[in-house]
């Protein structure tokens, strides 16, 4: 149930803009690979990239390769529908649809595609995706109620489970704690660490502390200057980068000298 | 598990092009229908220019035909911007900035339902009740005033006459000023507001120091709306107005609008009668189509500097 | 030290009031103006008009005066700005006041369960006066008009929505900003402002190009309407869909849903009860259409209820005929009576799909509570 990701001279274009340049990374699967860097650096940027959400900007384009174990998302035929619903994606923002109930939230990627799904199965895949999300005790008394009603923390959890019950092989997080509380932070932290052990996660923080918790393998992002590309500076074990880092800009951002 | 990137992905892509086709369609079908009135107004208009000027109404051709209606139509829309707009400013002001609160939420939305009052229904009241309202002003007018050509009397007996068809289209025309410029009004930045106020100015001070250059392009739209409206209005004239010649006195019954020309013969017409009219909806056509174009560019002239983006 | 805190207090509280008219000063103003107005009116033969008239434009002359004389210019300037803009207020509330009264005046009587459940079929000049010489209720109602105002604006609505909607998603969702788009952007604009007989002449002389000239049937008024309706609803469904946050475009695609599904699905969806409450709008702005009614319908006084062939009615032209075209010539006031319920009735169905369109944009706004 995961797939491994390999990214080789990876460039990010918006319009004539290089935004990200030349990244080369190999993400293992069943692990969390931690994104970080300062604003603005192309972090999140590179992350809808290995899902093809960036095109849903205009103008924004890639060169080079994205392997999914070993097959190439920017090839010729690959439908980015399809991509997407292998490499799911938790947004900043909670962001539960607001017409729908929390279980037709989590059947949302089912249902939306109108595949046929049976009552039953469709009440399994539910219970399955919440209580993967962790919040199957909390809410399995009002799954009719609207998403929306939730607190940040649930709603986020709620996002987590609407994105893991269409069963993807890659997750992908866009600093999913940044617009919570930090005991809600903590419910997610706990679970993307039960997550790994299904699916690769990428996850991009702004807490350093966070990455340090939660991750098998950090890796930095840093800019020279504004009008320039992001660049990946290091990408190595976590223990590694926080502790022992290769980079002087890495030491320096990890120890909190700038950024 | 391999080329799972590609499986499947025809059916769902064929969905995504029709849909989007649709929506393109439909689009496209908007130009389509606007070159077509074009188009069919031209086409069915044709026999009016190729006709002898003899068999024209009126016997000396189209432009003859159409200049009087042309200036009735331009008189009657101007009488009512010249009313409509200081008064339908003026209201919106009020609402947004010196009624109570309270009152003032109310007051948008009777302003708002009577926009949705239909022309037939103003028309209606115009020849009932305004017009023998207005019998003794003009007979005053007429009576001291008469030496100003507008006012030349005798006046109307009915008040059916070009002066009270204008009040109507003012009255029309208000609620739109009105609840357009109130929106804008109430969209004028708070932080401009109090820096007006802190620096010492009155209340009119403050509006004119920070919700008109806030508002104006908002205000000019909400005008040539309303002036679009005037000109294309046809019951409220057709009932309120007896037409006839082109005439200098707006007290007297005479002149005419496009719009009421119109509406009043079209029943009635066939052959060149009915290309004559519907030339003279072509010109109209031509006319509110050259004042949006005039409000959109005067809006989008003004966008830059209003402090609005 | 009595003395310093006796005086201190007066002189400080006098910066701030200094040149400051006292609360009654305004209201005095008034009652000379009131007065005076009085005065001035019966000098050319007393009337309430002429009395509130003068004494309104001696009250706004007069406390400018005293106010420019006490507090200075920028006061009087200030004064003079609140008399005006309150007296244009009043201006504009009067002749809507009267509007209003009239219609619920003249119309009350005649709004009838016979007025509305039958249709004018059979009813002559004939049958008018003798209503009139015998003192009985008004014969004939608007039937025909109501079914010929329902057709009409289904059909128009039918016609209009889905073009309407699909055109303002291809703005909002498809369009890149492309010169196609401006260009539909720039002409709907253009056609919010076409007069709405325009519209009439076109379906007209379009259907006559086609079936032959003079074809007169509802269906041509109902694509008339949909040449007025389409802009209005392109234009709130555009603003609506613009408001919906990209987060759940965002959302729906990341979980592999095809643009068009999630378009269908999750856009449209969210947006919807201000769709439904513009859609609301549009029908009650082109409900009260006359002139395009009346150059491709034409008038005819049974019930029609098939809108692809024969003439139909509406209530505005229905009104539109009664008054100008009275049934019976001599005895106008059974078509009076005619034309002022017809009136009311238009008004109430008018206010009333606002009054909807405002309940449905308040009842199905996406759900935020528990």
């Amino acid at each position: 149930m995961s797939k491994r990701i390999d990214v080789n001279d990876l460039n990010v274009y918006y319009g004539n803009f290089l935004a990200v340049e030349g990244v080369n990374i190999n993400i293992d699967a069943k692990s969390v690979t931690a994104f970080i860097g300062p604003s603005g650096c192309g972090k999140s940027t590179f992350l809808r990239t290995l899902n093809r959400m960036h095109e849903v900007l205009p103008g924004a384009r890639v060169e080079g390769e994205v392997l999914l174990d070993g097959e190439d998302l920017y090839g010729s035929g690959v439908d980015p529908v399809a991509v997407r619903s292998q490499i799911g994606m938790v947004f900043q923002r909670p962001n539960p649809f607001p017409t729908m109930s929390i279980r037709d939230n989590v059947l949302a990627g089912v249902k939306l595609n109108n595949k046929r799904i049976s009552k039953s199965d469709a009440d399994a895949l539910v219970e399955k995706s919440l209580s993967g999300a962790n919040l199957w005790n909390e809410v399995k008394d009002r799954l009719d109620k609207p998403g929306s009603g939730l607190s940040g923390g649930q709603q986020q959890r709620l996002c987590i489970a609407r994105a893991i019950a269409v069963a993807p092989q890659v997750i992908l997080m866009d600093e999913p704690c940044s617009a919570l509380d930090p005991i809600s932070t903590l419910a997610i932290e706990d679970l993307i660490e039960e997550l790994k052990t299904e699916y690769t996660v990428v996850i991009v923080t702004h807490n350093m502390q966070q990455a340090a918790r939660v991750s098998d393998k950090t890796a930095f992002f840093n800019i020279a200057g504004t009008g320039k590309p992001g660049k990946l500076i290091e990408y190595n074990d976590t223990t590694a980068i926080f502790n022992n880092p290769v980079e002087k800009a890495t030491e320096d951002y990890v120890s909190g000298r700038f950024g | 598990m391999s080329n799972t990137l590609t499986a499947g992905g025809s059916k769902g892509r064929t969905g995504d092009k029709v849909f989007s086709g649709l929506a393109l369609f439909a689009g496209c079908l908007i130009l389509f229908v606007l070159f077509c009135v074009a188009a069919f107004l031209l086409w069915q208009a044709l026999p009016t220019f190729s006709a002898d000027p003899a068999d024209i109404t009126g016997g000396e051709g189209f432009f003859s035909y159409i200049l009087p209606i042309v200036i009735g139509t331009l008189i009657a829309a101007a009488i009512a911007l010249l009313i409509a707009t200081p008064v339908g400013v003026g209201v919106a002001l009020f609402i947004s900035h010196f009624a109570p609160r309270r009152l003032a939420q109310g007051l948008g939305y009777v302003v708002d339902l009577l926009a949705a009052i239909p022309s037939v229904v103003y028309g209606a009241w115009g020849m009932t009740v305004l017009a023998p309202a207005l019998v003794p002003v003009y007979e005053w007018l007429a009576e001291n005033a008469g030496w100003i050509p507008i006012f030349e009397g005798p006046a109307s007996q009915t008040g059916k006459t070009m002066l009270t068809a204008g009040i109507v289209l003012s009255v029309m025309i208000l609620p739109i000023i009105t609840s357009l410029s109130r929106e804008i009004f109430l969209q004028t930045p708070k932080l401009h507001e109090e820096a007006a106020l802190a620096m010492g100015a009155t209340r009119w001070e403050m509006i004119r120091m920070a919700v008109f250059p806030f508002a104006r392009p908002g205000v000019i739209s909400a005008v040539m709306l309303g002036l679009g409206r005037a000109l294309g209005e046809t019951m409220a004239v057709a009932m309120v107005l007896s037409g006839g010649a082109l005439m200098a006195s707006l007290i007297k019954s005479g002149n005419q609008t496009i719009a009421a020309e119109i509406a009043l013969n079209f029943p009635e017409a066939f052959g060149l009668r009915l290309a004559e009219l519907i030339a003279a909806g072509l010109v109209l056509f031509l006319i509110t189509l050259a004042v949006n174009m005039v409000a959109r560019w005067i809006i989008s002239r003004h966008k830059e500097f209003s402090g609005a983006n | 030290m009595s003395q310093t805190t006796s005086t201190r207090s007066p002189l400080r509280k006098r910066s701030l009031t200094k040149n400051r008219l006292p609360g009654w000063a305004l209201w005095a103003v008034l009652a000379g103006s009131v007065i005076v107005g009085a005065a001035l009116s019966s000098l050319a033969g007393f009337h309430v008009v002429t009395w509130a008239l003068f004494s309104a434009v001696l009250f706004v002359i007069a406390s400018y005066a005293v106010t420019f004389a006490v507090e200075g210019r920028r006061k009087a300037a200030d004064h003079l700005a609140t008399s005006l803009i309150t007296a244009a207020f009043i201006v504009a509330v009067l002749p809507l006041i009267s509007v209003i009264w009239t219609v619920l005046e003249k119309g009350i009587p005649g709004l009838t369960y016979n007025f509305l459940f039958t249709s004018m079929n059979g009813m002559s000049g004939v049958v008018d006066n003798e209503t009139v010489a015998n003192g009985t209720s008004v014969l004939g109602g608007a039937y025909h008009a109501i079914v010929g105002t329902i057709l009409i604006t289904f059909w128009a609505t039918l016609i209009s929505v889905p073009v309407g909607l699909l055109t303002a998603v291809y703005l909002v969702e498809y369009s890149k900003g492309g010169a196609l788009s401006r260009g539909i952007t720039f002409f709907v604009d253009v056609m919010t402002g076409i007069p709405s007989i325009v519209a009439g002449l076109f379906a007209a002389a379009f259907f006559g190009l086609i079936f032959g000239p003079s074809t007169r049937t509802g269906f041509v008024a109902a694509v008339a309407l949909s040449v007025l309706m389409i802009p209005v609803v392109v234009r709130s469904t555009e603003e609506m869909l613009k408001i919906v946050p990209n987060e759940l475009r965002e959302a729906s695609y990341a979980l592999g849903v095809r643009k068009w599904r999630t378009i269908l699905k999750v856009v449209v969806p969210t947006a919807i009860s201000g769709i439904a409450s513009g859609v609301t709008l549009a029908i009650a702005r082109v409900i009260g259409e006359t002139a395009p009614i009346l150059v491709t319908a034409g008038f005819v006084n049974s019930i029609n209820w098939n809108v692809f062939s024969g003439w139909m009615t509406t209530l505005p032209t229905f009104i539109y005929r009664q008054l100008m075209n009275p049934t019976s010539p001599t005895n106008v006031e059974p078509s009076l009576q005619r034309a002022w319920a017809a009136a009311l009735l238009l008004i109430i169905i008018v206010m009333l799909l606002n009054l909807v369109a405002r309940l449905i944009a308040r009842i199905f706004a996406p759900k935020t509570g528990r």
